[in-house]
């Protein structure tokens, strides 16, 4: 029986699967002991001491620079972790759980009664404490399943042990309800094999993440949790398929594609380019200096989408120009001579930064103050940000651009290349997100100097489907038609004033979907760095005229699965390679 | 009973990374060790939950208090921690 969910991140993936457990149930509120108070309260503390050690054990495993997909999420994988250590070895805690067993309480309903204490302090604090609840929830949880023998929640730390004596270890096939970002950032390829997650749509963590490592995935994949642990499951992350118990020889034929797969990435050549020759610069979005050398080893013609902010969340003020000016000197560097794209502070909504409040409460965040319309209300911030960025490019041969978020009128994209153009920046541009902007795209085109499509909120605010929202991920589906549409409209508003329009979103980071936006006249795609050598090799085995055919088909079908499909039928080298 | 007056700097406050490193600092200490806010009852240095609870923020000053052989030295380190950027 052959499970289906959207694939996500592409390549094929097998091993046994590793089903993690949803959640730990609430221990009993009448649970009591047996009376050896002193045994039970021993046994309480080292179930406490074994989640210390076990979460200090991972996160010593994210501080090994090649074990996960970038260095800076991985120390910042490794403080959560090591202060989650802390909480479960806390010394209050434990004076909590002894009081309870003491009154009679058994081991695992102490130790939720006394993480409740705690809990309800940092949530009523409300703000940064309430989201440590998280941490606190995971430690509890836990601790609680090691005193009841419930299957642990989180991930695997090693593969499983081998077939048969002598064999070599096998990562699993990772299946969830849905993953939560700290556990997912803690694993590598030698460890999981594929994701399958029952929720999630194309721009949650799990196939954002899976991108970055090059791990198939398939996320929206009904029943998945089902599958019986241990099932060799093998995992299709282009075509969505999921297939336990497969036969031997579907193994061996997605092996034979697999390599052909690794052959056409390792054969691709320097720059991005069509078969017959139609260059498509092919860049790397970064968060951060630390992005840069997974972007040049992924071979990045350049920086597509330098999202500053997250240089900047959880900042109390506004950073120094000093410190700024490294950081973006940092990214010109690392690429001489070519193209670096910074995009202004991009907060409000779902991220939010302390120095950049939204004037007062907004029901709805998406479709408030962020962006651009931010940076206007803190216009002393973004010249700070444009200064900081011209002194930085003036020592550099890389290009700087430099471009506005959320941007939705044609006086909105003026106000912003004049700003730039003030700190003496030469070439500014705009961030196509909103539909406004891609149906004008041609009078916005007019003021700056380039356009970039971000299709994941494009698609947010054309679907009308928030994106943090997983049941809403059919909507999100880059490979709707309407989304195709808009994409279409600013490119050709772009070409109409002679601007180069780039996408910087999810979508260019899928081999089938890069060939059709080129095909609808996209003139750069930017995505995470690890995707960078399947849509060379993929972009690199069509012509353009093959890639505006799957453009046209994909536009002319009823919905996303039914585009994608015509696309792919026209673009034969993307299966063979398994791409 | 010894203590140190600081004022934390860091940007996050006495939470995150700066108040795992103050927790590990203050739990090797043999002697009890005591943070608050000026003027507050003070809380256990060694319990990472209740110095959460406690919301140090940035520029804020904080107490530190321990008692005991050794205890000006591991005052003078929680100090430097929790003065620390």
């Amino acid at each position: 029986m052959t499970l289906t969910g959207a694939g996500v991140s592409p390549g094929a993936g097998h091993g046994p699967a590793y089903i993690l457990t949803a959640s730990v149930p609430e221990p009993p509120e009448d649970s009591a002991h047996t009376g050896d108070a002193d045994a039970e309260k021993e046994r309480a503390l080292a179930a406490l001491r074994q989640v210390a050690g076990e979460l200090e054990a991972r996160a010593a495993r994210l501080d090994r620079p090649d074990d996960h997909a970038s260095g800076g999420a991985g120390r910042e994988g490794a403080n959560i972790l090591r202060a989650q250590a802390l909480m479960a070895t806390d010394p209050g805690l434990a004076v909590g759980v002894e009081a309870l067993v003491d009154e009679g309480v058994a081991a695992p309903r102490a130790v939720f009664s006394a993480f409740a204490k705690y809990r309800d302090v940092l949530a009523g604090a409300g703000g940064y404490l309430a989201e440590r609840v998280a941490d606190l929830d995971d430690v509890r949880d836990r601790a609680i399943a090691v005193l009841t023998g419930h299957p642990l929640p989180g991930v695997p730390a090693e593969p499983a042990p081998p077939a048969e004596p002598g064999g070599a270890p096998r990562p699993y096939v990772l299946v969830a309800r849905d993953l939560a970002p700290a556990d997912t950032a803690l694993l590598s390829r030698d460890v999981v094999a594929a994701f399958v997650t029952e929720r999630g749509g194309p721009t949650s963590h799990t196939a954002i993440l899976a991108r970055a490592m090059g791990v198939p995935a398939v996320v929206g994949c009904a029943g998945a949790t089902a599958i019986p642990p241990g099932t060799t499951v093998l995992v299709d992350g282009s075509s969505g398929e999921v297939r336990p118990d497969p036969p031997a020889e579907e193994l061996a034929r997605v092996a034979g594609v697999e390599g052909a797969r690794r052959a056409a990435l390792a054969r691709a050549g320097e720059s991005g380019a069509t078969r017959d020759g139609h260059p498509v610069p092919l860049l790397a979005n970064i968060g951060g200096p630390q992005d840069l050398d997974a972007a040049l080893r992924h071979g990045a013609e350049g920086v597509g989408l330098y999202r500053t902010e997250f240089l900047f969340l959880g900042r109390r003020h506004a950073p120094a120009a000093e410190e700024q000016e490294r950081a973006y000197r940092a990214a010109l560097a690392a690429f001489p001579g070519r193209t670096v794209v910074v995009r202004a502070l991009d907060a409000g909504a779902d991220k939010p930064l302390a120095f950049l409040p939204p004037p007062g409460a907004e029901p709805n965040p998406a479709l408030g103050e962020r962006g651009l319309r931010l940076l206007r209300r803190f216009e002393d911030v973004l010249d700070a940000q444009l200064g900081a960025l011209a002194r930085a490019a003036a020592s550099e041969t890389a290009e700087l651009q430099v471009m506005a978020p959320m941007v939705a009128t044609a006086e909105e994209a003026a106000w912003f290349a004049r700003a730039c153009r003030a700190r003496g920046l030469a070439r500014a541009g705009v961030m196509v997100e909103v539909p406004a902007a891609a149906l004008r795209a041609a009078s916005l085109a007019a003021e700056v100097d380039f356009l970039s499509i971000g299709t994941n909120d494009l698609a947010q605010y054309a679907f009308a489907a928030d994106r943090e929202l997983g049941t809403l991920g059919d909507l999100q589906d880059p490979w709707q038609p309407a989304l195709l549409d808009l994409v279409r409209l600013a490119a050709a508003g772009a070409s109409e004033t002679a601007r180069p329009c780039g996408v910087c979103g999810e979508a260019a980071a899928d081999p089938a979907l890069a060939c059709v936006l080129v095909g609808l006249g996209v003139t750069s795609l930017s995505m995470a760095a690890a995707a960078l050598p399947a849509v060379r090799a993929g972009l690199g085995e069509h012509t353009l005229e093959q890639c505006r055919e799957a453009a046209e088909a994909a536009r002319s079908a009823a919905g996303p699965g039914e585009a994608r499909a015509a696309a792919r039928a026209c673009l034969p080298a993307l299966d063979r390679l398994g791409l | 009973m010894p203590e140190r007056k600081v004022t934390v700097v860091a940007d996050v406050g006495l939470h995150a990374r700066p108040a795992a490193t103050f927790v590990r600092a203050a739990a090797k200490a043999p002697m009890d060790v005591w943070i608050a806010k000026p003027g507050r009852d003070p809380v256990n240095a060694k319990s990472i939950l209740q110095i959460l609870a406690l919301d140090v923020q940035q520029d804020e000053m904080v107490v530190i208090k321990a008692e005991g052989d050794g205890a000006e030295a591991v005052l003078d380190e929680l100090a430097s921690i929790a003065g620390s950027p």
